[in-house]
């Protein structure tokens, strides 16, 4: 068995060294990562940071200048058809046909994906019904808000059962109530359907959602861990309790757990690792009456600045005059 | 889930997953490609009501407007043979002509719409979408010219069924090869409107060149080789060949409105004259089908 072969057997995407540069441009430089089956993967990055080129390599649609990647088992350069036949898509802009009905769209896609004639029917009434538009199958695609476009580019992105889910920036250009229901409707899709999610973001509180996230910034990988790890890693979480005796509990605090805490707010305020399972403690050890806890994060925006030394928005300025064009724009132009 | 939207629909009770097992590509499965990319530009066509009838406008003012104002200048040269009848099977490949290469822009739009996007990631080979669509093209473009058919009561054409068979075998040959064409001019165009400029700068000449206007006698040498190196021609002359045999006139009016095509002397049989028009449709389909396959 090739050193390849031994690792699809693992990953649902195995990607190594896998770079891509346009001329002058290197858009990927060279990354590495492995995502399990079942798994809910982010790409958190800037826009130009290179999270739609990596996209891209990974369907097939950009060719890779560098490095191999596996979807599913297969490789990107070389099969080609068996990575399109296993995975799903749903891009950043729309891609349905707007004059067709919501049923006619799905249709289409059964037929050019060679799903079985015998269960088109079910699998499309699965599909529809798993984002709510089962009642809407009728109607033109030209009538729908921008919210259930994507939604039944989720439900086609479905259809064919892929093992791989790509979700380039999915709920871009949306308002923030539909961008929720959309993040909902994945959630439901991942306790259903035995699939992996590849998804990328540019939006830090989208990232929590993820398993795993990769935080990409100018072409590289800056880290990658769990959500709840990469906040862990950059620091404490903030602890603030109300107590009967401020003076007191600050004092306990310092002798019995050896943290410093001081009034911040009005309320005694100190940073410890891991907030919530320190709270327990607190009630059990502490002897001046609690009235109140609250514990915060870091955030992922937090995490970001850590490793990348500026914020997200930040990055987004500088960035926009390196490289903006979606590979996927590119790649239907050409 | 309170977050969700009014216009979404709570999920009902769950039936069990509907796993779906693609089979390996193959033969059958590019048939299938080909055929839904083919009923999409019917189900198009047939939403789009307005084209059908403004792609009417165009033949019957050619036919009516153009044929009856100038009969006054050619009444004694086309013998018994009005001038709307001859102008009739131009008018008919003028149709296919402008309808085709619709239908080819329509993939500009589909490019910039995103959906180009939807066919050129599934499982299928390129051609598979491209023959599809050149398929869609041409049945589109035939339906188009029937339509325009059904006024050749009204030049004195016979609603004959033999000719009426031969006509749309004929339209159908000329749609494939000019959406072929199209697809090919339009595989670099990424701009609806360009391609609109485009399109009047290639049809105009295509069809001022092909005898759809004036039949081809004594042409000006320069005039006589650009009509013969014009594939169009090769589908002209056998729509007003058909027409032709169908119509009542003197024989010899006929035989001087369309004398037969020949290359160095050789009188070019019809047969041939069509198999010119497939091949160019298929060395143009091949081209469409490279130069989509970069795209990637």
């Amino acid at each position: 068995m090739t050193d390849l072969q031994q690792r699809d057997a693992r990953s649902a995407v195995s990607v190594r060294g896998l770079q891509k540069r346009y001329g002058e441009l290197v858009a990927v430089r060279g990354v590495d990562f492995e995502v399990a089956p079942g798994e809910t993967f982010g790409f958190l990055g800037p826009n130009g940071a290179g999270k739609s080129t990596t996209i891209g390599m990974l369907c097939t649609l950009v060719e890779p200048t560098g490095g191999t990647a596996l979807v599913a088992g297969h490789d990107v350069v070389t099969e080609r058809g068996e990575v399109r036949r296993n995975i799903g898509l749903v891009f950043q802009d729309t891609t349905l046909d707007l004059y067709l009905t919501a049923e006619q769209n799905l249709r289409f896609h059964a037929e050019l994906y060679g799903v079985p004639r015998g269960l088109i029917g079910d699998r499309m009434h699965q599909v529809l019904d798993m984002v709510g538009l089962w009642e809407r199958r009728a109607s033109r695609v030209n009538t729908f808000s921008g919210g259930m476009k994507r939604r039944l580019e989720i439900a086609r992105g479905l259809l064919h059962s892929p093992r791989v889910l790509f979700l380039d920036e999915p709920t871009v250009g949306l308002d923030p109530q539909t961008r929720a229901s959309i993040w909902a409707y994945i959630h439901e899709l991942r306790q259903q359907e035995d699939i992996t999610i590849f998804l990328t973001t540019h939006y830090m509180d989208e990232a929590e959602h993820c398993d795993r996230i990769a935080i990409i910034d100018e072409g590289a990988i800056v880290v990658l861990d769990s959500p709840e790890a990469l906040k862990a890693s950059v620091g404490k979480d903030r602890v603030q309790i109300r107590t009967a005796d401020d003076a007191q509990a600050i004092g306990q605090l310092r002798d019995s757990f050896g943290v410093d805490a001081a009034v911040h707010e009005g309320a005694v305020t100190f940073a410890v690792t891991a907030g919530e399972q320190f709270v327990p403690r607190l009630f059990a050890e502490l002897s001046v009456p609690i009235e109140s806890v609250h514990v915060s994060r870091p955030s992922l925006d937090d995490v970001f600045l850590t490793y990348t030394g500026r914020t997200i928005r930040d990055a987004e300025i500088s960035s926009s005059d390196r490289f903006r064009a979606s590979p996927f724009a590119a790649a239907a132009r050409r | 889930m309170t977050t969700r939207t009014s216009d979404s629909v709570a999920a009902p009770a769950r039936a069990a997953v509907v796993e779906i097992r693609l089979p390996e590509g193959g033969a059958a499965q590019d048939v299938r490609a080909v055929k839904v990319v083919w009923q999409r530009e019917m189900i198009r066509f047939s939403q789009d009501r307005i084209r059908i009838l403004t792609a009417l406008v165009q033949p019957i003012l050619y036919v009516f407007v153009l044929g009856t104002g100038l009969s006054s200048l050619t009444r004694g040269s086309t013998g018994d043979v009005s001038l709307r009848t001859f102008i009739f099977p131009g008018v008919l490949a003028l149709s296919v002509l402008f309808t085709a290469m619709f239908s080819a822009v329509s993939i500009v739009w589909d490019r910039e719409f995103g959906f180009l996007r939807e066919m050129l990631v599934a499982p299928v080979p390129r051609s598979a979408i491209i023959l599809g669509k050149c398929l869609g093209g041409a049945t589109v473009a035939a339906i188009q010219g029937l339509i325009v058919l059904a006024l050749a009561g009204l030049v004195e054409v016979p609603y004959s069924p033999v000719m009426l068979a031969t006509l749309a075998v004929e339209m159908l040959l000329l749609g494939f090869t000019i959406t072929a064409f199209g697809l090919v001019v339009a595989a670099r165009i990424k701009q609806m409107q360009a391609m609109m400029g485009l399109m009047q700068m290639i049809l105009m000449p295509l069809m001022f060149l092909s005898g759809i206007l004036y039949p081809l006698v004594g042409l000006p040498r320069w005039l006589n080789i650009l009509v013969h190196l014009n594939p169009i021609t090769y589908a002209v002359h056998p729509l007003r060949q058909a027409v032709f045999e169908h119509v009542h006139a003197s024989p010899l009016a006929l035989a001087h409105l369309n004398p037969p095509l020949t290359w160095w002397g050789w009188t070019v049989p019809t047969l041939v004259q069509l198999a010119v028009v497939a091949v160019t449709g298929m060395i143009f389909l091949w081209i469409a089908v490279l130069e989509f396959d970069r795209a990637d």
